[in-house]
């Protein structure tokens, strides 16, 4: 593409340009995902519970969400009094912002990747914690007792699991001996049986649970809480306000999906080797993951705060240093293909 | 000093192993998320079962002879009102959403002047059809009907006998059907 826009504009300003549509690539996809993920989970859990969900607006209620997205373009954004104005306002950006970021070493395929950097899954990692950093301020800058009682929760929340997600992380990284993410993904190559799920299935579902507390879904959903806490750290705000946290919600989850996918799924390899890979695999995966997070939330009552914690310090943390000892004895034994 | 007496070891260990099989039981089970499990399994067979959702305006639940919808004022077959302003109901009303005014009419009868009924303070309880001597006062069947203003759902004498007026029929079939009952 960069050579294709040399020919009509300037080559440094062509190289700019071509990133520019590579993002928007990324991003308007993602966004429409998101929208299309809120129609899919009330179908969904209307499903689990007997219901149909939105099915009016629209054929089959396709339209829904973007008539939820309309009207939370028009509503008025309240400003609470002796709120932080600017910290108010930085909140909803600063959450939104990195949902979106860590998208850019995002292998889609092979070499389809907008930065090809190696320390891919550092940088993911940095991304998704940062993101906590909007639920804080926002709790804080409302003045409201509620959103600082759930930011506070989220804080020690993503605290806790951020330390068993990484060291999950140190697992695939020692089978696949790469922090970047294409390469993770080729190093699964040969089909279902190569993927990581196997040899790291306790890690696969470590990464996986922590992946639904980091990203404060149910049952894990403290943060938010509405039969305790109201709606925890956002409900000072509104309107477009409020839609940025959802999207950023949304963002995430689809972002913890792909990386479960890339890391333990094998990318978008195909799990039968005579058929051939492609993008579609990354998708139907990231789809199939992504039921599971709306199933749990129609499954699971919400977590207790004390719990949460024991979970994440005192089975998680000690569990996942066991496994990765574990691998890292077995790749000295004879075994140690089967870990790689 | 019986109650110190700890058995001989078979009896201690029998004591011991169910104890032991329960808490690695317990362990094994919360590792293998044994009951997450069994909760999935269960949402995911109401996932595929018959959705018990009714679509609300082409389909809508059946509905009892005794529905308490709106209220109505009747008239007699031959067009004479039926309240004869004995104010039962206004007495009866809970809510207090019932306002009477009544004088005698040139034939000598009493009929009310006024008969408000504010239905945005009835709660729709019955009991004015119930109090009324002569089935005046009834609620019908109708549920969806609305206000624009403030106001709107203030009825008057002439609406109430207008909404009479209107579902006679169904209102007449319904108290047939009711009257061994009552
Ligand atoms: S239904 Fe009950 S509340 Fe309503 S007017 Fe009659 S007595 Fe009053
Ligand atoms: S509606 Fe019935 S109860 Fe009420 S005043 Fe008239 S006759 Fe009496």
């Amino acid at each position: 593409m960069e050579e294709f826009l040399k020919q009509y504009l300037d080559p440094k300003f062509a190289i700019t340009f071509a990133y520019l549509i590579k993002i928007f690539c990324i991003v308007i996809p993602v966004m429409i995902s998101v929208a299309y993920l809120t129609y899919f989970e009330r179908r969904v859990i209307g499903f689990m519970q007997s219901r149909i969900g939105p099915n009016r607006v629209g054929f089959f209620g396709l339209l829904q969400p973007i008539a939820d997205a309309l009207k939370l373009l028009f509503k008025e954004i309240i400003l609470p009094a002796k709120s932080n104005n600017f910290l108010f306002f930085l909140a909803p950006l600063l959450s939104i912002a990195p949902a979106l970021a860590a998208w850019a070493v995002i292998p889609f395929g092979f070499e389809m990747v907008l930065a090809d950097i190696n320390a891919g899954l550092l940088y993911v990692l940095a991304m998704t914690s940062i993101a906590v950093y909007g639920v804080i301020i926002a709790g804080w800058a409302s003045n409201s007792k509620y959103a600082f009682l759930g930011s506070l929760r989220s804080a020690a929340q993503i605290v806790s699991y951020e330390i068993a997600m990484g060291f999950t992380l140190v697992g695939v990284l020692m089978c696949a001996n790469s922090l970047n993410l294409g390469e993770i993904v080729m190093a699964q190559q040969g089909g279902i049986s190569q993927w990581y799920c196997w040899p790291l299935f306790p890690l696969f579902i470590i990464y996986f649970i922590s992946a639904v507390a980091e990203t404060n879904r149910a049952p894990f959903d403290v943060a938010e809480g509405e039969s305790e806490i109201v709606a925890g750290f956002h409900v000072e705000y509104s309107g477009m306000a409020f839609a940025l946290f959802f999207l950023a919600e949304y963002a995430n989850m689809i972002l913890v999906s792909i990386l479960a996918v890339i890391m333990f799924l094998g990318g978008w390899m195909s799990p039968f080797s005579f058929i051939p890979d492609g993008i579609f695999w990354l998708l139907v995966k990231v789809a199939f993951v992504l039921f599971f997070f709306i199933w749990f939330r129609a499954t699971f009552p919400r977590y207790r705060y004390d719990q949460i914690m024991r979970l994440g310090w005192k089975v998680f943390i000690p569990l996942t240093l066991i496994w990765i000892i574990f691998i890292g004895a077995m790749m000295q034994t004879d075994y140690a293909e089967y870990f790689h | 000093m019986d109650y110190l007496y700890w058995g001989d070891d078979a009896n201690r260990l029998c004591g011991v192993l169910p104890l032991m099989k329960n808490f690695i039981m317990n362990i094994v089970k919360s590792l293998t998320l044994h009951e997450l499990l069994r909760g999935m399994g269960l949402t995911l067979r109401y996932f595929f079962s018959k959705k018990i959702t009714i679509q609300y305006p082409e389909q809508k639940t059946p509905q009892s002879p005794r529905f308490r919808g709106l209220l109505a004022l009747r008239r007699y077959p031959n067009g004479e009102e039926r309240c004869i302003a004995c104010k039962l109901c206004e007495a009866v009303c809970p809510a207090m959403a019932i306002t009477i005014e009544s004088e005698q009419r040139e034939d000598n009868t009493r009929r009310t002047t006024r008969y408000d009924i504010d239905l945005t303070k009835c709660i729709f309880c019955g009991f004015c059809e119930e109090s009324c001597p002569v089935d005046s006062i009834v609620e019908t069947r109708q549920f969806e009907y609305h206000g624009e203003e403030r106001g709107d759902l203030l009825y008057t004498k002439e609406m109430l006998l207008e909404v009479g007026k209107k579902y006679e029929k169904q209102i007449a079939k319904d108290r047939k059907q009711e009257s061994k009952f009552r």
